[in-house]
Protein backbone atom coordinates (compact mmCIF):
# COMPACT_ATOMS: atom_id res chain seq x y z
CA UNK A 1 0.00 0.00 0.00
CA UNK A 2 1.73 3.32 -1.24
CA UNK A 3 1.13 6.44 0.54
CA UNK A 4 -1.41 9.12 -0.86
CA UNK A 5 0.36 12.08 -3.03
CA UNK A 6 -1.77 14.92 -2.61
CA UNK A 7 -2.83 15.46 -6.21
CA UNK A 8 -0.52 18.50 -8.08
CA UNK A 9 -2.62 20.89 -10.56
CA UNK A 10 -1.66 20.24 -13.80
CA UNK A 11 0.39 22.62 -15.73
CA UNK A 12 -1.99 25.02 -18.28
CA UNK A 13 -2.15 23.19 -21.44
CA UNK A 14 -0.24 25.80 -23.46
CA UNK A 15 2.78 25.34 -21.17
CA UNK A 16 2.93 21.56 -22.19
CA UNK A 17 5.67 21.02 -24.55
CA UNK A 18 5.03 20.11 -28.02
CA UNK A 19 4.24 16.41 -27.93
CA UNK A 20 4.45 15.62 -31.68
CA UNK A 21 0.67 15.19 -32.17
CA UNK A 22 -0.83 16.36 -35.38
CA UNK A 23 -3.85 17.62 -32.90
CA UNK A 24 -1.45 19.26 -30.79
CA UNK A 25 0.21 20.55 -34.74
CA UNK A 26 -3.13 21.92 -35.68
CA UNK A 27 -4.31 23.74 -32.61
CA UNK A 28 -1.33 25.35 -32.65
CA UNK A 29 -1.15 26.77 -36.05
CA UNK A 30 -4.95 27.49 -35.84
CA UNK A 31 -4.38 29.35 -32.79
CA UNK A 32 -1.73 31.44 -34.54
CA UNK A 33 -3.51 32.05 -37.74
CA UNK A 34 -6.64 33.14 -36.15
CA UNK A 35 -6.59 34.19 -32.54
CA UNK A 36 -9.96 34.84 -30.62
CA UNK A 37 -9.39 38.74 -31.06
CA UNK A 38 -9.40 38.16 -34.87
CA UNK A 39 -12.16 35.53 -35.39
CA UNK A 40 -14.32 37.66 -32.92
CA UNK A 41 -13.65 41.05 -33.81
CA UNK A 42 -15.42 43.99 -31.17
CA UNK A 43 -13.78 47.04 -33.33
CA UNK A 44 -13.46 47.46 -36.91
CA UNK A 45 -11.13 50.18 -38.55
CA UNK A 46 -12.52 53.96 -39.08
CA UNK A 47 -12.80 52.89 -42.81
CA UNK A 48 -15.53 50.29 -43.06
CA UNK A 49 -17.94 52.81 -42.03
CA UNK A 50 -19.07 53.52 -45.31
CA UNK A 51 -21.96 51.63 -47.44
CA UNK A 52 -19.94 49.80 -49.54
CA UNK A 53 -18.40 47.83 -47.19
CA UNK A 54 -21.94 46.18 -45.70
CA UNK A 55 -22.47 44.17 -49.24
CA UNK A 56 -20.20 41.86 -48.04
CA UNK A 57 -22.54 40.86 -44.89
CA UNK A 58 -25.39 41.43 -46.92
CA UNK A 59 -24.96 38.83 -49.16
CA UNK A 60 -24.06 36.34 -46.14
CA UNK A 61 -27.57 37.24 -45.01
CA UNK A 62 -29.37 36.28 -48.30
CA UNK A 63 -27.45 33.37 -48.16
CA UNK A 64 -28.65 32.25 -44.74
CA UNK A 65 -32.32 32.88 -45.84
CA UNK A 66 -31.65 31.12 -48.96
CA UNK A 67 -30.23 27.98 -46.63
CA UNK A 68 -33.16 28.30 -44.48
CA UNK A 69 -35.87 28.50 -47.10
CA UNK A 70 -34.44 25.90 -49.24
CA UNK A 71 -33.86 23.33 -46.22
CA UNK A 72 -38.11 23.50 -45.44
CA UNK A 73 -38.66 23.33 -49.08
CA UNK A 74 -36.67 20.36 -49.41
CA UNK A 75 -37.92 18.76 -45.46
CA UNK A 76 -41.88 19.69 -47.22
CA UNK A 77 -41.78 18.42 -50.73
CA UNK A 78 -43.25 19.75 -54.05
CA UNK A 79 -46.47 18.53 -53.73
CA UNK A 80 -46.86 21.12 -50.64
CA UNK A 81 -44.74 23.90 -52.10
CA UNK A 82 -47.20 23.86 -55.30
CA UNK A 83 -50.36 23.75 -53.50
CA UNK A 84 -50.52 25.07 -50.71
CA UNK A 85 -50.67 28.96 -49.54
CA UNK A 86 -47.29 28.85 -47.20
CA UNK A 87 -45.62 26.64 -49.61
CA UNK A 88 -46.30 29.32 -51.74
CA UNK A 89 -44.87 31.85 -49.63
CA UNK A 90 -41.91 30.10 -48.37
CA UNK A 91 -41.09 28.76 -52.53
CA UNK A 92 -41.26 32.75 -53.31
CA UNK A 93 -39.10 33.60 -50.03
CA UNK A 94 -36.58 31.02 -51.66
CA UNK A 95 -36.22 32.43 -55.43
CA UNK A 96 -36.20 35.93 -53.84
CA UNK A 97 -33.24 35.91 -51.38
CA UNK A 98 -31.69 33.89 -54.28
CA UNK A 99 -32.12 37.56 -56.03
CA UNK A 100 -31.12 39.76 -53.67
CA UNK A 101 -28.23 37.04 -52.65
CA UNK A 102 -27.40 37.83 -55.95
CA UNK A 103 -27.77 41.38 -56.37
CA UNK A 104 -25.73 41.86 -53.18
CA UNK A 105 -23.18 39.61 -53.95
CA UNK A 106 -22.54 41.48 -57.66
CA UNK A 107 -22.35 44.72 -56.06
CA UNK A 108 -20.26 43.37 -53.05
CA UNK A 109 -17.65 41.97 -56.16
CA UNK A 110 -17.98 45.41 -57.43
CA UNK A 111 -17.06 47.57 -54.55
CA UNK A 112 -13.88 44.96 -53.58
CA UNK A 113 -12.82 45.05 -57.36
CA UNK A 114 -12.44 48.57 -57.81
CA UNK A 115 -10.59 48.58 -54.13
CA UNK A 116 -8.33 45.81 -55.67
CA UNK A 117 -9.07 43.84 -52.94
CA UNK A 118 -6.33 41.60 -53.42
CA UNK A 119 -3.93 43.52 -51.94
CA UNK A 120 -1.86 42.93 -48.90
CA UNK A 121 -1.87 38.73 -48.95
CA UNK A 122 -5.80 38.56 -49.94
CA UNK A 123 -5.23 36.92 -53.01
CA UNK A 124 -6.70 33.61 -51.86
CA UNK A 125 -9.62 35.46 -50.48
CA UNK A 126 -10.95 36.88 -53.86
CA UNK A 127 -10.04 34.27 -55.45
CA UNK A 128 -12.22 31.95 -53.03
CA UNK A 129 -14.72 34.83 -53.28
CA UNK A 130 -14.91 34.56 -57.16
CA UNK A 131 -15.32 30.59 -57.24
CA UNK A 132 -17.45 30.96 -54.50
CA UNK A 133 -19.58 33.55 -57.31
CA UNK A 134 -19.27 30.59 -59.62
CA UNK A 135 -20.52 27.78 -57.57
CA UNK A 136 -23.48 29.88 -56.83
CA UNK A 137 -24.30 30.15 -60.52
CA UNK A 138 -24.33 26.93 -60.63
CA UNK A 139 -26.76 26.30 -57.79
CA UNK A 140 -28.93 29.16 -59.11
CA UNK A 141 -28.69 27.17 -62.71
CA UNK A 142 -29.67 23.55 -60.95
CA UNK A 143 -32.58 25.32 -58.63
CA UNK A 144 -34.19 27.33 -61.61
CA UNK A 145 -34.30 23.46 -63.69
CA UNK A 146 -35.92 21.90 -60.32
CA UNK A 147 -38.64 23.95 -60.04
CA UNK A 148 -40.62 20.98 -61.61
CA UNK A 149 -42.70 23.36 -63.39
CA UNK A 150 -43.17 24.69 -67.87
CA UNK A 151 -40.39 27.42 -66.90
CA UNK A 152 -37.69 24.56 -65.80
CA UNK A 153 -38.94 22.27 -68.65
CA UNK A 154 -37.62 25.39 -71.31
CA UNK A 155 -34.54 26.12 -69.32
CA UNK A 156 -33.69 22.71 -68.99
CA UNK A 157 -34.46 21.93 -72.66
CA UNK A 158 -32.60 25.08 -73.82
CA UNK A 159 -29.22 24.26 -71.74
CA UNK A 160 -29.13 20.49 -72.60
CA UNK A 161 -27.79 21.96 -76.07
CA UNK A 162 -25.14 24.29 -74.30
CA UNK A 163 -24.30 21.60 -72.30
CA UNK A 164 -23.48 19.05 -74.20
CA UNK A 165 -21.82 20.71 -76.95
CA UNK A 166 -18.49 20.38 -75.21
CA UNK A 167 -20.01 16.69 -74.13
CA UNK A 168 -20.55 17.71 -70.41
CA UNK A 169 -23.84 16.45 -71.09
CA UNK A 170 -22.73 12.68 -70.66
CA UNK A 171 -21.91 12.97 -67.48
CA UNK A 172 -24.05 16.10 -66.33
CA UNK A 173 -27.41 15.57 -67.32
CA UNK A 174 -29.54 19.11 -67.38
CA UNK A 175 -32.89 16.74 -68.35
CA UNK A 176 -32.46 14.42 -65.71
CA UNK A 177 -34.48 15.82 -62.57
CA UNK A 178 -32.87 13.13 -60.38
CA UNK A 179 -29.51 14.15 -60.43
CA UNK A 180 -30.17 17.84 -60.80
CA UNK A 181 -32.30 17.90 -57.65
CA UNK A 182 -29.26 16.40 -55.70
CA UNK A 183 -26.76 18.56 -57.19
CA UNK A 184 -28.93 21.47 -56.01
CA UNK A 185 -29.96 20.03 -52.47
CA UNK A 186 -26.78 18.47 -51.42
CA UNK A 187 -23.51 18.90 -53.40
CA UNK A 188 -23.39 22.51 -54.60
CA UNK A 189 -24.68 23.89 -51.28
CA UNK A 190 -22.39 22.22 -49.44
CA UNK A 191 -19.30 23.29 -51.73
CA UNK A 192 -20.45 27.01 -51.73
CA UNK A 193 -20.82 26.87 -47.88
CA UNK A 194 -17.45 25.53 -47.09
CA UNK A 195 -16.12 27.98 -50.01
CA UNK A 196 -18.18 30.83 -48.23
CA UNK A 197 -16.94 29.54 -44.37
CA UNK A 198 -12.87 29.64 -45.82
CA UNK A 199 -13.67 32.70 -47.95
CA UNK A 200 -14.83 34.48 -44.13
CA UNK A 201 -11.91 33.00 -42.22
CA UNK A 202 -9.50 34.47 -44.64
CA UNK A 203 -11.12 38.05 -44.00
CA UNK A 204 -10.72 37.40 -40.11
CA UNK A 205 -6.88 36.27 -40.44
CA UNK A 206 -5.95 39.07 -43.23
CA UNK A 207 -8.75 41.98 -41.83
CA UNK A 208 -10.99 44.06 -44.20
CA UNK A 209 -9.36 45.02 -47.09
CA UNK A 210 -8.42 48.86 -46.54
CA UNK A 211 -9.00 51.54 -49.39
CA UNK A 212 -6.28 52.28 -51.28
CA UNK A 213 -3.73 54.83 -50.34
CA UNK A 214 -4.77 53.65 -46.41
CA UNK A 215 -3.16 51.44 -44.21
CA UNK A 216 -4.51 48.77 -42.36
CA UNK A 217 -4.94 51.05 -39.08
CA UNK A 218 -6.62 53.54 -41.21
CA UNK A 219 -3.79 56.15 -41.49
CA UNK A 220 -2.92 57.50 -45.25
CA UNK A 221 -0.09 55.70 -46.23
CA UNK A 222 3.31 57.21 -45.41
CA UNK A 223 4.06 58.96 -48.97
CA UNK A 224 0.51 60.75 -49.06
CA UNK A 225 0.83 62.32 -45.48
CA UNK A 226 4.03 63.58 -46.85
CA UNK A 227 2.00 64.61 -49.86
CA UNK A 228 4.48 63.00 -52.09
CA UNK A 229 3.92 60.35 -54.80
CA UNK A 230 5.36 56.64 -54.39
CA UNK B 1 -58.71 26.44 -62.72
CA UNK B 2 -59.67 29.46 -64.80
CA UNK B 3 -62.46 30.67 -61.52
CA UNK B 4 -59.29 29.99 -59.86
CA UNK B 5 -57.55 32.74 -61.85
CA UNK B 6 -60.35 34.84 -61.91
CA UNK B 7 -60.43 35.17 -58.02
CA UNK B 8 -56.64 35.85 -57.19
CA UNK B 9 -55.64 39.03 -56.46
CA UNK B 10 -54.39 41.18 -59.04
CA UNK B 11 -50.65 41.38 -58.99
CA UNK B 12 -48.54 44.95 -59.33
CA UNK B 13 -47.28 43.68 -62.52
CA UNK B 14 -49.07 41.81 -65.14
CA UNK B 15 -46.89 38.85 -66.05
CA UNK B 16 -49.32 37.13 -68.35
CA UNK B 17 -47.96 37.37 -71.49
CA UNK B 18 -44.84 37.56 -73.77
CA UNK B 19 -41.60 39.25 -72.08
CA UNK B 20 -40.77 42.76 -73.45
CA UNK B 21 -36.86 43.43 -75.17
CA UNK B 22 -35.07 46.08 -75.96
CA UNK B 23 -32.78 46.06 -79.31
CA UNK B 24 -30.09 48.01 -79.80
CA UNK B 25 -28.23 46.06 -82.68
CA UNK B 26 -27.32 42.76 -82.23
CA UNK B 27 -27.42 43.48 -78.50
CA UNK B 28 -30.95 42.45 -76.73
CA UNK B 29 -31.68 42.39 -73.33
CA UNK B 30 -35.20 41.75 -71.45
CA UNK B 31 -36.32 44.94 -69.72
CA UNK B 32 -36.80 42.83 -66.82
CA UNK B 33 -32.81 42.45 -66.74
CA UNK B 34 -31.89 45.56 -67.62
CA UNK B 35 -34.37 47.08 -64.72
CA UNK B 36 -32.33 44.42 -62.43
CA UNK B 37 -28.81 45.84 -63.50
CA UNK B 38 -29.90 49.48 -63.57
CA UNK B 39 -30.88 49.02 -59.39
CA UNK B 40 -27.23 47.63 -59.28
CA UNK B 41 -25.47 50.05 -60.93
CA UNK B 42 -27.83 52.75 -58.84
CA UNK B 43 -27.09 51.26 -55.53
CA UNK B 44 -23.29 50.81 -55.98
CA UNK B 45 -23.34 54.71 -57.02
CA UNK B 46 -25.35 55.75 -53.56
CA UNK B 47 -23.30 53.04 -51.17
CA UNK B 48 -20.14 55.11 -52.44
CA UNK B 49 -21.74 58.09 -52.31
CA UNK B 50 -24.43 58.39 -49.15
CA UNK B 51 -22.81 59.11 -46.09
CA UNK B 52 -22.85 56.50 -43.28
CA UNK B 53 -24.35 56.48 -39.96
CA UNK B 54 -21.56 57.71 -37.25
CA UNK B 55 -21.41 55.08 -34.74
CA UNK B 56 -18.45 53.34 -32.68
CA UNK B 57 -15.46 53.92 -34.23
CA UNK B 58 -11.92 52.92 -33.68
Amino acid sequence: MSARVPAQPLPAEHHLPASGSWTGWLRRRTEAALPPEKLMPERQPAYVSSWIYVFGVLTLAAFVVVLLSGAWLALAGPTWWHTSSVGHFVNSLHLWSVELFFFFMVIHLWGKFFLAAWRGRRALTWVLGAVAFLCSIATAFTGYLVQSNFDSQWIASEAKDGINSPGAGAFWNVLDMGQMLLWHVTLLPFGLGVLVVLHLLLVRMRGVVPPIGVDAEGFADAGQREGGAR
Amino acid sequence: MIRIASTAPASVFDLNGPGHYLHWGFVQISVANAVVILSMIVVFVLAILLPFPQGRRQ
